[in-house]
């Protein structure tokens, strides 16, 4: 293995800047003659807005300009699209209400945006936002989940029972006639709550247009800059693309949160060019609480058949999935073909059947969120299956054992093909780290000093590098979900690759540059990658569902390959030899059986400076452009087991141990990966534990939306996490990789909580396990 | 109503008039233009604003300018030798991965090296207890453990 190649554990090239506060986040830059934006949010969840008064703001020190829905409704921009559409079990298009970049006749949410207050200070647009008035007319808010689609009250007058689309998946009179023979059918009902994504650098954004070249530049905290301006140009804004460079700099956390065009950044644009001077917005904590669209939020009620074996005979599930206020750019597709399509887990289940009815409620707009539909699928599917082991008295891990899919590939009844793994592996291994054998000793221990300890399993699968595009968009994508990758060779044979994937924290500047020096055998220090930036990268489809390794990365080595059979002709040329007996080792391309030999940089200053060179044949330059469409999503699968104790007194719930055993197929770099286990770990462990969104079930005010309220996961919440990995290599794209990004989130909710209900001896227990809940479920069972 | 305030920041001495609710994050990041300071929250609970005032890890978003008249402040632009070197503790956070966006780390950092004058050899839990005021939501903390360990052994 190279040193600082593909499997290698190199440390970081980005740390340095981030470590020396030489990173460069959005909020960082400020443009000659800045402007500052502050947006006035709606405080009710439901009014409508009679009049918006900018009358004193614009009196006020500094205030520049004060624009609302009026102005773009005059203005005749268009509202933000969705970008997946789903249809209803019966044929209907799912209900698109427009979604305006500034409120039009009524706020929807308590953060809507109703009006933007531009001035030459950040304290001076805060004073402004507070003087404009607002005439709002207070409706009732359709605020729970569940009773959403009885409500009185609708959100959008195009959905009058608040439904936005009843989509089914699968073979229900299947799934119907094998509950009729059924020897068991185990039943449960689940809430998984609602989150807030909590990126830790708040979303900002910075616009500019000049003049000279009618041409705008968005500075942005955003996972895809590619998407971002290829939506808000050709759907909101008409503004032609070679007129428009976003750039995503350094970006401090996504976790789907910035995958979305936001009204914010669209207002910015467009008004940039109104006040002709650059303005930017940071969000305040409160207001990415309130603005940033959440993640889950489903209602769901789940049954398995089985016979006298516990072996799964068919699933149904019925989901109700809230939308919020609006519909975000993918939030659509999350709580279907990101969620329907992953119920059949690791296990053989021959009918499946899924229900999800998508409903609008005056809340903030919900979208994906680290995982997005998977962590839900696998929260069902695991602690369906716990129940199920619990009701047929069986071991956990054995009915998981009966039930595995052991043949591929494997067509599941919902639609995915999955090309490779080996769940037993990852479920005994996962048993062997976390030493099972010694649990009934440590339940005894924990038992003698009056604690409960409970132990949980999840044997999770995911779905990452959503593909190929054309299967996606039969099934309603409004994209692409390919990626590019171009490879710049300098002729003094250093090498700068421009990427379509965008990092905010995945190390992709390290990984990416391991795959391209092991290709190219030279030094890691030799590559740098480019990424994030519309001017500087072709094109993009960013970041999201941990595709970056999968389809990213794929579309670099097609681009090292191109390099590599152009260099052998260049090669073929200078050692006068065919280029059919040219191999490329180490760095160097030889003749094959001979010691004729010429380095990778003689070629790549031959090919600039072509003196002697075979012009007639073969165009100068050594610079690659590829394009890579997957031809089936990966699937990464794995087993988390999670120990706990729990304090009978109180209800508080220590995680004592959690291992992690992950088939994430072939590994880049070992410590960028278990540092992206540990991280997903945390985040769902926070799900599981600590976090969730409350709203006041009558008013809509969200009354968690500070840190002093939402519970955040901090060090002293968890103990180190033990990972490992077990490999199957992804068959079908180059680099053998699957994707790890999402896999802890993924993983760890149900087996949390499959341990927590272990403890105390309940079928169930929503998330948080808060002390109270805890506590609370022990005093009734 | 202004005022006029001097300190010592990074070893160079600044002085300035400003406005008196102006924070020490606000004049650290807009007035110094010195941004690796972050701000996470604005409520002294995230800890992405830390630095050390006069000695102390403080959150900076929580302090007015005023009241640091005449201290020695350090920003984690200050902690890097001035050939680039990094201090133990950046060096540490590299070395054992305890960093993915990077947008807690500088207050992380900060609070990090101050736990040398509070405990020797910490254990984990230690460490995790000390460091509950700094918010993390991309590492799970475990390698931010790992890199405090071993910085702080470094700095001995």
């Amino acid at each position: 293995m190279k040193a600082d190649g593909i499997g290698a554990r190199v440390t970081r090239k980005e740390d340095h800047r981030f470590l020396t506060g030489n990173g460069q986040y959005t909020d960082d830059i400020i443009l000659p003659r800045q402007t500052y934006a502050v947006f006035v949010r709606s405080p009710h969840a439901h009014a409508t807005i009679n009049n918006v008064n900018a009358t004193a703001a614009l009196a006020m020190p500094g205030v520049i300009a004060v624009f609302s829905g009026k102005d773009i409704e005059e203005s005749k921009i268009g509202g933000l699209p969705c970008g997946w559409g789903i249809t209803s079990k019966d044929g209907t298009p799912a209900i698109e209400p427009p979604h305006p970049i500034l409120c039009i006749g009524k706020a929807r949410y308590v953060g809507d945006h109703v009006a933007v207050v531009i001035a030459e200070t950040i304290e001076q647009a805060r004073k402004g936002a507070e003087a404009v008035e607002v005439d709002f007319g207070i409706l009732p808010a359709v605020v729970a989940t569940g009773t959403a689609a009885a409500s009185k009250t609708a959100v959008h007058e195009q959905a009058p029972n608040n439904v936005c689309y009843t989509w089914g998946h699968g073979d229900e009179a299947g799934v119907k006639a094998a509950f009729a023979n059924a020897h068991h059918i185990s039943e449960l009902s689940l809430t998984n709550q609602r989150l807030a994504p909590n990126a830790m650098e708040p979303r900002a954004a910075n616009a500019a247009y000049d003049r000279s070249s009618e041409s705008y530049t968005l500075y942005v905290s955003n996972q895809n800059p590619h998407v971002e301006r290829l939506l808000m140009c050709a759907f909101v804004l008409g503004i032609p693309e070679h007129k428009m460079r976003v750039v995503a700099p350094d970006v401090g956390g996504g976790f789907g949160s910035k995958i979305f065009v936001y009204a914010e950044e669209t207002v910015l644009v467009w008004a940039s060019k109104r006040v002709g001077r650059p303005i930017k917005w940071t969000a305040d904590r409160t207001e990415a609480f309130l603005s940033d669209a959440h993640g889950r939020d489903h209602v769901t009620k789940a049954q398995l058949a089985m016979d006298k074996d516990g072996k799964f005979l068919a699933f149904r599930v019925d989901t109700t999935a809230a939308m919020g206020a609006y519909l975000s750019t993918f939030s659509t597709a999350v709580p279907t073909i990101l969620y329907g399509t992953l119920l059949a887990g690791q296990y053989t289940t021959p009918s499946i059947y899924v229900e999800v009815t998508a409903v609008f409620t005056n809340t903030s707009p919900v979208d994906a969120y680290r995982g997005a539909g998977r962590p839900e699928a696998t929260y069902v599917v695991e602690r369906m299956v716990e129940t199920a082991a619990r009701d047929m008295k069986m071991d956990p891990a054995e009915i998981r054992r009966r039930n595995f899919i052991r043949t591929f590939p494997y067509a599941t009844p919902v639609g995915l093909t999955y090309d490779v793994g080996d769940y037993d592996a990852t479920l005994d291994g996962a048993i062997k780290m976390a030493d099972v054998a010694g649990f009934a000793a440590r339940k005894a221990a924990s038992e003698a000093r009056g604690m409960k300890r409970g132990i949980g399993y999840s044997s999770y699968i995911e779905a990452c590098g959503l593909a190929p595009s054309n299967v996606a968009g039969a099934l309603g994508a409004r994209a692409g979900l390919f990626e590019s990758g171009e490879v710049r060779v300098h002729p003094t044979g250093k090498v700068e690759v421009f990427t379509g994937s965008h990092s905010h924290g995945q190390g992709h500047e390290t990984t990416f540059a391991q795959v391209v020096a092991d290709k190219l055998g030279i030094p890691i220090d030799d590559v740098s990658i480019s990424h994030g930036d519309t001017g500087k990268v072709l094109f993009g489809m960013g970041t999201y569902g941990s595709r970056s390794l999968a389809v990213g990365g794929s579309a670099i080595v097609k681009a090292v390959d191109k390099v590599i059979a152009k260099g052998k002709k260049i090669a073929a040329h200078l050692l006068e030899a065919s280029d059919t007996d040219i191999e490329f080792v180490n760095g160097e391309f030889r003749v094959k059986g001979t010691d004729k030999k010429v380095p990778f940089a003689t070629v790549s200053l031959t090919a600039y400076v072509p003196h002697n060179y075979p012009l007639d044949k073969l165009e100068p330059g050594l610079n690659e452009n590829a394009f890579y469409d997957p031809t089936n999503f990966t699937y990464p699968a794995g087993c988390h087991i999670c120990e706990v104790e729990v304090d009978p007194q109180t209800g508080k719930v220590e995680v004592c141990a959690f291992t992690a055993m992950d088939d994430f197929g072939n590994i880049i770099n070992p410590m960028i990966v278990e540092g992206q286990v540990h991280g997903g770990v945390a985040q769902g462990l926070g799900q599981a534990m600590l976090e969730d969104c409350i709203y006041d079930p009558e008013s809509g005010q969200l009354l968690t939306a500070t840190y002093m309220d939402y519970a955040m996961p901090r060090a002293d919440d968890f103990p180190n996490f033990k990972v490992g990995t077990h490999v199957t290599a992804c068959t079908h794209n180059p680099l053998g990789v699957k994707g790890c990004g999402e896999a802890g989130a993924i993983g760890s909710p149900p087996a949390f909580i499959n341990a927590v209900t272990d403890a105390i001896g309940v079928k169930h227990i929503d998330m948080p396990a808060t002390p109270e809940r805890v506590w609370r479920a022990m005093q009734a069972a | 109503m202004s005022v006029n305030i001097q300190m010592m920041v990074n070893g160079a001495k600044v002085a300035a008039t400003i406005d008196p609710s102006m924070t020490l994050v606000e004049f650290i990041r807009e007035h110094l233009r010195l941004t690796g300071t972050h701000v996470g929250c604005n409520t002294s609970q995230c800890g992405a604003c830390t630095v050390h005032v006069n000695g102390r890890a403080v959150k900076s978003c929580s302090l007015l300018v005023a009241q640091a008249q005449g201290a020695e402040i350090v920003t984690i632009e200050g902690l890097a030798a001035a050939n680039g070197d990094m201090h133990p503790m950046q060096a540490a956070f590299k070395e054992h991965h305890g960093l993915q966006c990077g947008f807690c780390t500088p207050g992380m950092v900060m609070s990090a090296c101050e736990l040398k004058s509070k405990l020797s050899n910490p254990t984990d839990e230690q460490i995790r207890a000390n460091l509950d005021g700094n918010i993390c939501r991309c590492t799970g903390y475990q390698n931010i453990v790992s890199s405090v360990k071993a910085g702080l052994a470094a700095m001995q």
